[in-house]
């Protein structure tokens, strides 16, 4: 086997993103994962690309030149892989945000208006256009904004398809293998990632193991301080087309993004899938790694599910999932390369949003890889800022 | 907190609840049937009698499901709906337990061939539940397939409702089966063998053909099924060239041994071996507080069931402070039952020929239309390894059964070893109304 430029270890959808940038800039990528493929926090999640739910600020800096490549880049892969390989259902919905109290609709005006002020479309309409936008949403509607650039892909499809675009560049991936640690030259750079399947030698590994990014950057000997979140999604069987017709939630979702503070959270998310079924997100715990599902979550997620849209009471309930998503300590993506270890990149922390942040993740880590002029700042999103390499992870 | 749970009221379930109530606790059971009996005993609904009683510290929740199942302190809840499935208002209720006998059975297994989706295609429990349970026949002439003794009862079942039965097929050759294994099995399960001679002779005496390394290899109809296609089996369930028959029949049943309910199980994370609960000789499963009994543990029969039922409910008896007596009987028929399971599980093994009955257009998973052809090109085009990227490539499992039916098959066709444990993962055991989710419990 040729050796590859780099590895990028963690075959989610950050891992995927980084390595068809990087592929697509011409280096030869080789993709590891312990586990399976685009199983972990992929598999996981609704597969929002948004920049409704995003305050004005880096992260939505990234979320609008993200949400502008996803089309641009699946349109290529179609090109290159054929229809069929590069199918991700994705799907510009749009999203609807509502608020059902006097309150809230306050700070959502002065949200959209701020969101507005950057260029993001965020209309406010009235109740009543509302409802016709979404004619089962709940008549208790107080203001509501619609986002038209929010979208929806299906995220282990999405996964699959960079995975198949790197292959076919001459790029591997390869499951179920472990990376152990990295080895260095006598200058301490990179040189090569210990697996538990023999050494692959490389210029420089890219961390995108997500939740888990925190011990891999420890086990390289750079530790970082990334945190698992969990997140449970409620799934109903197949309704009739158009009983949910966007990504409608409410205000309340704004809130719960942004804070660090409670370890329960949730928050209403109400859309429907391609195959007819509607999911309820989210929640956001602080469990650590712990799976065990809580029924009171759940609850929570269903009455606030039948709140918004009162005619899903009636609607069964298929499925529960959950996973964990990353997340650092001040809510910003780690990007970029490790000053500490040279050869060492990180492309993680992306919370919620990483299926949406994904396609500017992956491009922005190569362009600052082959030193290219990004199109996104990167400072705010650099590794080596004291959130997250300060404190306990240092120690 | 201080009574035993017993979920599953079949023979394993209703004799947990008579052990541990005899123990002199206090018991709650709960099933999802109208009556006591489970499938095994599938009483007639219209009947106006209990055909079973169980002692009076039974507490017995009829037509209950358990959707969900968590740990908390000292033990487990168990989240249950009390109703007609489809009817409005179920009631809810949630019980706390430190002693919980998980006796959920088993269903089915199925596997999938070309025609398998048309009406007409029944398991063959759900067969016998229709003519048990409602006296109803699923068809005017029937074919039953498969592979197991179960066949037998069934045919039976089906004789009684009036139905013509046009052969039973054994795919597999269960006599050289049982030979190759000589000793302990056989002799363990004389009682069993006397039950299944009896219903053999039934089926001789009415002119059941019963034919051996011969199956179903499709249904035919437009409709529904009009006819299906048999054919001759080699050893290893590959057709043999030229066998293929085609039999007229209005309904055709299918069993190809059975599959744990295990989202229970799963959900309280109770250790599995080779797709079973791994269960002590107490029938306490690797979870303290949590027991299994019955087909959970391995597929066994009625006695069996109902005699690691009882250990069982001695064990949760003696969790919740109990003296129960040991109960040697049980314990000695649950010895030899396994010895007899044992030899049951090498006479009748699914052999893995069923893929070639298959054509690309095949469909595996009958709730998402997803074929054969489109499974393994997803699995091979996109490199899906795991059990979870593939539901969500394929959309294998993720309809109304969520695997229930097409679970082991998407696993053994697509070769991803952890697909059938992914499927059971079900923390949403039963369906249930986001209406009903959202309400507080009572608990």
């Amino acid at each position: 086997m040729v050796s590859p430029d780099v590895v990028v270890a963690g075959a989610g959808m950050i891992g995927a993103a980084c390595a068809e940038a990087l592929s697509a800039a011409g280096l030869e990528v080789t993709v590891l994962d312990r586990g399976a493929i685009a199983a972990g926090t992929t598999a996981a999640g609704e597969g929002n690309v948004l920049v409704s739910d995003k305050a004005p600020g880096p992260e939505l800096e990234l979320a609008r030149v993200s949400r502008r490549r996803w089309p641009e880049l699946l349109a290529a892969l179609r090109e290159e892989l054929g229809p069929a390989l590069a199918e991700a259902e994705w799907e510009a919905k749009g999203g609807l945000v509502v608020a059902t109290t006097p309150d809230a609709a306050a700070s959502l005006s002065r949200f959209a208006a701020a969101q507005r002020a950057v260029g993001i479309r965020a209309d406010e309409i009235a109740p009543a256009d509302a409802a016709a936008l979404e004619p089962h949403l709940t008549r208790k509607v107080t203001a509501a904004v619609h986002y038209p650039e929010d979208a929806q892909l299906q995220p282990v499809l999405a996964a699959t398809t960079l995975l198949a675009a790197v292959r076919a560049r001459g790029g591997e991936v390869r499951a179920g293998t472990e990376v152990l640690g990295v080895t260095r030259d006598s200058a301490g750079r990179v040189s090569g990632v210990r697996t538990d399947r023999g050494t692959i030698a490389c210029r420089a590994v890219v961390n995108a193991c997500g939740p888990w990014a925190g011990s891999f950057a420890a086990r390289v000997g750079a530790p970082i301080n990334v945190l698992p979140r969990r997140g449970m999604i409620l799934v109903t069987g197949p309704l009739p087309p158009g009983t949910v017709r966007r990504k409608v939630y409410d205000a309340d979702y704004v809130g719960a993004v942004a804070s660090g503070e409670a370890d329960l959270q949730t928050s209403t998310v109400v859309e429907s899938t391609r195959a007819g079924t509607v999911l309820i997100g989210s929640s956001r715990e602080r469990v650590g790694f712990d799976d065990t599902v809580r029924i009171d979550v759940l609850r929570e997620l269903a009455r606030k599910a039948v709140a918004l849209f009162p005619v899903l009471a009636d609607v069964p309930v298929m499925r529960a999932y959950g996973g964990f998503r990353p997340y650092a300590p001040d809510h910003l993506p780690v990007i970029g390369a490790d000053p500490r270890l040279p050869g060492l990149w990180h492309a993680t922390g992306h919370e919620g949003a990483g299926i949406g942040l994904a396609a500017a993740t992956g491009r922005l880590l190569a362009d600052l890889f082959t030193g290219a002029v990004p199109e996104v700042d990167p400072e705010p999103f650099r590794v080596d800022r004291a959130a997250v390499i300060d404190g306990e992870a240092a120690a | 907190m201080s009574r035993v749970v017993v979920v599953g009221a079949g023979p394993a379930g209703m004799a947990a609840a008579r052990a541990a109530a005899q123990a002199g606790t206090d018991v709650l059971l709960i099933d999802s049937g109208a009556r006591l009996g489970g499938q095994y005993h599938r009483q007639d609904t219209r009947a106006g009698t209990e055909r079973f009683t169980l002692p009076a510290r039974v507490e017995h929740l009829a037509e209950s499901v358990v959707w969900a199942l968590e740990p908390v302190a000292g033990g487990h809840r168990v989240h249950v709906r009390t109703g007609p499935a489809d009817g409005p208002g179920r009631s809810g209720r949630s019980i706390d337990t430190p002693a919980l006998v998980l006796a959920t059975g088993a269903f089915d297994r199925a596997l999938p061939f070309p025609g398998w989706d048309l009406p007409g295609v029944f398991t063959a429990g759900a067969a016998q539940a229709l003519a048990k349970g409602q006296g109803v026949r699923v068809g005017e002439r029937v074919l039953l397939a498969g592979t197991g003794p179960f066949l037998l009862p069934v045919a039976r079942s089906l004789l009684d409702v009036g139905a013509e039965v046009a052969g039973v097929l054994e795919a597999g050759d269960p006599v050289t089966g049982w030979l190759a294994r000589p000793g302990g099995g056989l002799s363990a399960g004389i009682g069993k063998l006397g039950e299944l001679a009896g219903y053999a002779s039934v089926l001789a005496r009415q002119r059941v053909p019963y034919r051996r390394r011969t199956t179903v290899i499709e249904a035919h109809g437009t409709d529904r099924v009009e006819s299906v296609t048999t054919a001759r089996l080699r050893p290893d369930w590959t057709v043999v060239p030229g066998s293929a028959r085609r039999v007229e029949v209005d309904a055709v049943c299918v069993g190809f041994g059975f599959t744990p309910q295990l989202e229970l199980a799963v959900a309280a994370r109770c250790a599995l071996a080779d797709g079973f609960v791994t269960v002590d000789a107490a029938q306490a499963t690797s979870v303290p507080g949590v027991f299994a009994a019955g087909e959970l543990t391995g597929i066994g029969g009625a006695e069996l069931s109902a005699a690691e039922g009882e250990i069982a409910g001695a064990s949760a008896a003696r969790l919740l402070g109990a003296h129960p007596a040991p109960p040697v009987r049980a314990l000695r028929k649950a010895r030899r039952g396994r010895r007899f399971a044992a030899a049951l599980d090498a006479a009748y093994p699914v052999r893995d020929g069923w893929r070639t009955w298959l054509r690309e257009d095949t469909l595996v998973c009958r709730c998402e239309e997803v074929t054969y052809g489109e499974l393994r090109g997803a699995a091979r085009e996109r490199e899906v390894c795991g059990g979870r990227a593939l539901k969500l490539v394929t959309r294998a499992g993720l309809g109304p059964c969520q695997g229930r039916v097409c679970g082991r098959a998407v696993a053994e066709l697509t070769g991803i070893p952890d697909a059938a444990a992914t499927f059971a993962r079900r923390p949403i055991a039963a369906p249930i109304r986001l209406g009903e989710l959202a309400e507080e419990p009572t608990l």
